[in-house]
């Protein structure tokens, strides 16, 4: 790894460590993303036509993928600008959405096997 | 169900005794009774003859099972009849707490029996109640027949209360979304209207009906009436496409490579899913199947609706069948601040709906209005057979390979479906609140060997998770949705349709989302007191969950108050104790189940009940969608 890299790496994970994934969880209530995304990130709504709430947890974009798009959001998501969320709110969430395990197998889970 | 009690009068009999009771009733009075100077008056204060008897004996010819009604002073002289005069059988009376819990009901057992419900209200405050169910009724295209008592002759009025329940044109209120109405001024033209308002209920596209009864000529003696004869009904075959237009869609169908069939309200019978079948194996063509009736198994190898925006953006051919709103479908409409709209596909569109058949100008339910390459005004379920037959002798043997090649691939894609509906579902498996899907694959795992019924929908209130997870087969597996999206729909269909499913035996399941049944609940007591079996699992994640979704988007599009949107859309304080309350209205109450593994036995002991033909309510609380 080239040092210009390592250096953005170990910056990004500065600003995870020191995220707040309690206060993530609190805001990833408080602050409505449970609606669409589910409690745990799981993901909402999928209907025949159209569907909305994509799963976010655990999280397969990085942090400052999350940014940008809370910021200008497309689709059915309304935009959070910085002035009701602000960046390090954004980190504490993102954070909060890393502690969620991924789930277990399909194959586990005879309900789903029916 | 009751027994069917004697009729006071057999109805053969009915016209030729309908002359003599008041006259027997008259003799009847004292002597002592009359001034020895003035002529004599004798006042008639009962009759054995009363215009409701005639009234209830139309009902009958109509094969009315039942009859939803909360009581109403206005219509207290068919009251009456029904109960003794037609001996309570066929129609029984059902006895309902709400206006919107009877039409809804009537809605719910229509979707599964075919057949409308008979509907008593209030010509005013009964008729205002039930407005909103009238309404989801009429944009599901569902028939309810409904009797509205009024009084007419202020000449007759006998106290405040009925000048108060009287009103000039009491269908007025519900005329711009019903399909005919009328308000006789004697019972033979009572009799016409009733045969003419059921067969224009029938009729593709169907919708509710409005009878007006008139309380004096409910009540008042029938007599000398040679008159009085009861029309025989006829029915309307529904309207099929023409022949040049049914070829010419199937030529475009035989030469698409990308064919897609979208389902809308098309499954007005049983008879539709058959058609469908046969219209997509011919074709090898997906089918997306909108969840507004059960017009396509979900485990048939060329459902894709879970695929629906890549096969409508990849399409050559969209042929929507009873599609109302195609605009929707075919067009990407931005939530953000700014309208925005743009159109997803180039493919050529094609549309078979008798929808512009019963279009009116106040209620916007028509939708935005969507250019169509080729449009068919007709019904959808009675043309598919004619549009088999066509794309039948278009097929060649180069044609039919093709055909095979591209079903083998779309039941490939049908596999992925599923198999990420599986992992979907898998998220959140163990979190409490309890996740929907979790709710959902609970319940399919207790009914999936019995013979039931979703009398709920399968819609964004519960991610679609059964018709993604559970095997919908057969054309009365699930009801489909309200049709106006007019909350309160929900407890009370499903107990119309659990009535329905009684004498077929059906294990009946009504995922019932919490703001729902809290417009009526009463409709509970409803399906306590006749017995009628239903399985109620809560979807309780305590709020209007929608609405606050909508206030959340306007919370932050005004850059303001994003944690408050809880305010005026959450019902948690205090919780909502929802087995309490099914206790209260008389039935088994399980619950709240916080915890995901203690669903399986609740589940468990609540179809015991429902198969001892009991309905039960189990509070599950829920994650939001």
């Amino acid at each position: 790894m080239k040092p210009l890299a390592i250096l953005v790496a170990l910056t990004f994970a500065a600003i995870l460590n020191a995220a707040d994934a309690d206060n993530g969880k609190k805001l990833f209530t408080a602050d409505g993303c449970y609606q669409c995304h589910g409690r745990q990130g799981q993901g909402g709504s999928a209907a025949p036509v159209g569907s909305y709430g994509p799963r976010l947890a655990p999280p397969t974009i990085p942090v400052e993928a999350l940014r940008a798009y809370v910021r200008h959001p497309s689709g059915g998501m309304p935009p959070y600008t910085a002035k009701v969320l602000s960046n390090s709110e954004i980190d504490d969430i993102y954070a909060f959405l890393k502690t969620i395990p991924a789930p277990k197998p399909v194959k586990d889970i005879p309900l789903l096997n029916q | 169900m009751s027994e069917p009690a004697q009729p006071l009068v057999h109805r053969r009999s009915f016209l030729s005794g309908a002359a003599t009771s008041a006259a027997a009733i008259a003799a009847a009075v004292p002597a002592t009774s009359l001034s020895a100077d003035t002529p004599a008056h004798v006042e008639v204060q009962t009759t054995e003859r009363p215009g409701a008897d005639f009234m209830t004996e139309v009902f009958k010819s109509l094969g009315f099972e039942y009859l939803c009604a909360n009581p109403g002073s206005a219509f207290r002289g068919i009251h009456e009849s029904i109960i003794n005069y037609g001996g309570n059988y066929k129609p029984e009376f059902i006895t309902c707490c709400h206006e919107e819990s009877s039409v809804a009901m009537g809605h719910g057992y229509f979707k599964v029996e075919g057949k409308p419900m008979l509907v008593f209200a209030h010509g005013t405050v009964g008729l205002q109640h039930a407005s909103m169910a009238v309404y989801n009724a009429y944009c599901d295209r569902v028939p309810v027949f409904i009797v509205l008592g009024n009084n007419l002759n202020a000449a007759t009025r006998r106290s405040s209360v009925d000048w108060l329940h009287s009103v000039q044109d009491a269908a007025a209120l519900v005329r711009d979304f019903t399909k005919f109405d009328d308000a006789p001024v004697s019972l033979p033209q009572f009799a016409e209207s009733a045969i003419r308002a059921y067969k224009i209920a029938m009729t593709a596209p169907s919708a509710p009906v409005v009878l007006v009864a008139d309380a004096e000529l409910s009540e008042v003696p029938i007599v000398g009436r040679a008159d009085l004869v009861i029309p025989k009904l006829g029915f309307t075959a529904a309207p099929a496409g023409d022949s040049a237009s049914v070829a010419e869609l199937a030529r475009l169908l035989a030469e698409a490579e990308n064919p897609v069939i979208v389902a809308g309200r098309l499954a007005r019978t049983n008879a539709a899913m058959a058609h469908l079948i046969d219209l997509a194996e011919l074709l090898q063509a997906p089918v997306v199947d909108s969840g507004m009736r059960m017009n396509f198994p979900n485990r048939h190898p060329l459902n894709l609706s879970g695929n629906s925006r890549a096969l409508i953006e990849n399409a050559d051919l969209i042929l929507g069948l009873e599609v109302p709103d195609f605009y929707g479908l075919v067009n990407n409409i931005g939530r953000q601040l700014e309208y925005s709209s743009h159109p997803i596909t180039k493919a050529k569109l094609a549309s078979i709906s008798a929808g512009d058949r019963l279009a009116k100008s106040n209620y916007q339910e028509f939708q935005r209005y969507q250019p169509l390459d080729l449009d068919i005004a007709a019904d959808a379920e009675a043309t598919l057979p004619s549009l088999v037959e066509a794309v039948q002798h278009r097929l060649t043997a180069d044609k039919k390979r093709a055909f095979e090649a591209r079903g083998v691939k779309l039941a490939e894609q049908h596999t992925n479906i599923l198999a990420k509906a599986r992992l979907d579902a898998s998220y959140a498996w163990d979190a409490c609140p309890i996740s929907v899907a979790r709710l959902c694959s609970e319940v399919w795992g207790q009914i999936k060997n019995e013979d039931w019924c979703l009398a709920s929908q399968s819609n964004l209130f519960v991610s679609n998770w059964p018709l993604r997870l559970w095997d919908f087969e057969k054309p009365y597996r699930h009801i489909g949705g309200s049709g106006g999206a007019g909350m309160g729909y929900g407890a009370p269909s499903a107990v119309g349709a659990a009535l329905a499913n009684k004498k077929y035996g059906r294990l009946t399941v009504n995922i019932q989302t919490d703001g729902d049944l809290m417009y009526a609940p009463g409709v509970l007591w409803t399906a306590a007191h006749h017995r009628i079996p239903l399985l109620t699992v809560m979807h309780n994640n305590r709020a209007y969950h929608q609405e606050q979704m909508e206030v959340q988007i306007v919370a932050n599009e005004h850059n303001r108050g994003i944690t408050r949107t809880s305010i005026g859309t959450h019902l948690n304080d205090p919780p909502i104790n929802y087995a309490k309350l099914a206790e209260g209205m008389g039935m088994l109450g399980i619950g709240p189940i916080e915890k995901p593994e203690d669903l399986a036995p609740a589940l468990r002991r609540g179809i015991e009940t429902v198969k001892r033909g009991e309905p039960v309510l189990i509070d599950v609380i829920t994650q939001p969608r």
